[in-house]
């Protein structure tokens, strides 16, 4: 894996925000005393007078960022997924998510690979709690390149979005010149026959390694990439799961309520078949390196491949 | 555009918004009275002649914002709204009824005339800071209004946001707190004590108004006025008012902040209003 390019899509979100920040005039970039961290610092340099920073007042910032709204500007406000999805949780349901206002939430450092801060910021229940928020629209991707994209699509769409980005480098693998971002749509990496992995944000990466090596020995994987966790496209993981019989879901959040949980609900309702869910088990982290940590609990290549070997033993 | 009427018609309107209260919360067999009656003056001097707005164009982009903080008061906001002429007095008693626009707590995708949706205590206030904001930094001059509870300032919330408009001037923010002196729980004192007031706010570069009387007109009027003179800094005006203002048997009585009037109370609490109404017409 030595060779390919690495890059954190916090780094790619702030460059995002930079580089739309002149076709976006109404854009405001909020930060929590974090603008270093979240890499909204970029889009700073840049515009100054456009980044407002509310100091560590995660609240408060949020009922900003839904006043902004209502006056005509997009307001993006950016924390760490802890404080956005956590702290902050009921001033976002009811402050923009219950009216249903145009404000972007870019949330940074969510999941294990925060890394050495540990457990009380690694953000494993983002997902699940903005989940359960009526018409929240939730962008999840898998490295630098859909970071991008995902911003682009925000900006174009009018409603609240939640955005989740990694603290920790990580492979580009949407590096092709035919690549594309339609919100709501899942992406269909590699078309299998025996078990359908479908995967979200880093897990990507870790889904597409584990297909390979499954290969290798005969098994034919389908990996789908799901970076919009909400809406959920039912319809492809549905067809995807009647063809396989058997799904793997894969992400860097709880297996309760996130993406797991979101394809749990939908095959249970339309197309019943044996899910096996990974992510971190309903367990608080711990500090160490980003990639330690992956390998711990289990959210590499190598972790997904042997997960994926067990399930299909077992079904 | 603004209003321009003299003290004793808004005093007139002020009595028709409490009818409007008790009405409602008597149709709705719920609701908050208390607090709706105690910033009824208020609500109609914003309304009827403080803010730059048009009920026939309620989304008008220049107009000036009101942000009702204290959302269990909708009640006051929705019959200031409806004798303005956002939408009719009559739907007033299906507040809080299925299928109603008039939603227990004031809903911006329902309800004509209302700027932003809120309930849960405390987040009112970061609205409006919003909103003052986005005026500064679009170069435009509308005015934003916000009014709290005086139980509400306990919520850690509205000190973040007060830090944020005191530092980042806001002036064209106006934050008023109903300062009636008590919550579900009791007197304000006895419960989790906000005081002082003044000085909290004065603390985070307010610039601080003390209405003695914010059931009284002229003084609101003062107040107001001051407000829009006062540059650099937002101001916060402490309105000490009556719980239950204009209703004999509500005035002062903490019971009710969240009761609706019986059959029989409604009728003596509009047989009160009426007599205040007739007793200003012969003025």
């Amino acid at each position: 894996m030595s060779e390919i390019k690495k890059i954190a899509t916090r780094e790619a979100y702030g460059k995002a925000l930079a580089e739309f920040g002149e076709d976006y005039p109404d854009m405001v970039v909020l930060d929590a005393d974090l603008a270093a961290a979240t890499k909204t610092s970029v889009f700073k340099k840049k515009f100054p007078d456009r980044h407002i920073d509310c100091g560590i007042a995660e609240a408060n910032m949020m009922g900003i960022a839904a006043g902004l709204s209502l006056t005509g500007k997009i307001p993006v406000a950016s924390t760490f997924a802890m404080f956005a999805s956590g702290r902050a949780f009921e001033q976002v349901r009811n402050s923009i998510g219950y009216p249903h206002l145009n404000v972007k939430i870019g949330a940074t450092h969510a999941g294990i690979t925060v890394g050495e801060d540990g457990a009380s910021h690694q953000c494993n229940e983002d997902i699940a709690l903005m989940r359960t928020i009526p018409g929240m629209t939730i962008l999840n991707p898998s490295d630098a390149v859909e970071a991008r994209a995902c911003v682009k699509a925000a900006l174009d769409y009018e409603g609240p979005v939640y955005m989740r980005f990694g603290r920790a480098a990580v492979p580009v693998i949407n590096d092709r010149e035919d690549y594309s971002f339609e919100m709501g749509k899942g992406v269909m990496l590699r078309e299998g026959s025996d078990v359908t992995i479908v995967a979200t944000g880093i897990l990507v990466a870790s889904a597409l390694e584990a297909a390979e090596r499954l290969e290798k020995e005969g098994i034919s994987a389908e990996v789908i990439n799901i970076h919009t966790i909400k809406p959920l496209d039912s319809d492809l993981i549905t067809t995807s799961a009647g063809k396989t019989g058997k799904v793997v879901t894969a992400e860097e959040h709880s297996v309760i309520g996130g993406l797991g949980g979101a394809v749990c609900e939908a095959l249970a309702e339309s197309c019943p078949v044996p899910v096996c869910r990974i992510g971190i088990n309903d367990v608080f982290g711990e500090s160490g390196s980003a990639g330690a940590l992956v390998i711990k609990y289990g959210l590499d290549g190598e972790g997904v491949y042997k997960k994926v070997k067990e399930f299909l033993k077992k079904f | 555009m603004r209003g321009n009427m003299d003290t004793l018609e808004l005093k007139k309107r002020a009595n028709e918004v409490r009818k409007g209260i008790v009405t409602a919360v008597h149709g709705a067999k719920a609701g908050h009275p208390g607090g709706s009656l105690s910033a009824a003056d208020i609500f109609t001097y914003l309304y009827f002649e403080e803010m730059n707005i048009d009920p026939a164009n309620p989304k008008m982009e220049e107009r000036d914002r009101f942000v009702l903080s204290k959302g269990h008061t909708a009640p006051g906001l929705y019959s200031a709204l409806a004798n303005r002429g956002y939408f009719p007095v009559e739907d007033l008693p299906t507040l809080r009824h299925l299928g109603s626009y008039l939603q227990g707590h004031p809903c911006l995708q329902h309800v004509p005339g209302v700027d932003m949706s809120s309930g849960s205590l405390g987040q009112g206030i970061s609205a409006a800071n919003g909103m003052a904001l986005g005026a500064k930094l679009s170069g435009k001059d509308f005015r934003v209004y916000t009014l709290l509870g005086d139980g509400e300032i306990e919520e850690g919330q509205v000190w973040e946001a007060a830090m944020f408009a005191g530092y980042r001037k806001l002036d064209n923010l106006v934050v008023i707190v109903d300062n009636n002196g008590m919550q579900i729980d009791g007197r304000i004192e006895d419960v989790c004590s906000p005081y002082p007031i003044d000085k909290k706010f004065e603390a985070f570069n307010f610039h601080v108004i003390n209405l003695a009387d914010g059931n009284d007109m002229e003084q609101i009027r003062a107040a107001f006025k001051e407000a829009r003179e006062t540059k650099g800094m937002p101001t916060a005006i402490i309105a000490h008012t009556l719980k239950g203002k204009g209703v004999s048997f509500m005035e002062g009585q903490v019971d009710w902040h969240g009761k609706a009037p019986n059959d029989e109370e409604y009728k003596v609490a509009m047989a009160d209003l009426e007599r205040i109404g007739e007793a200003l017409c012969q003025k």
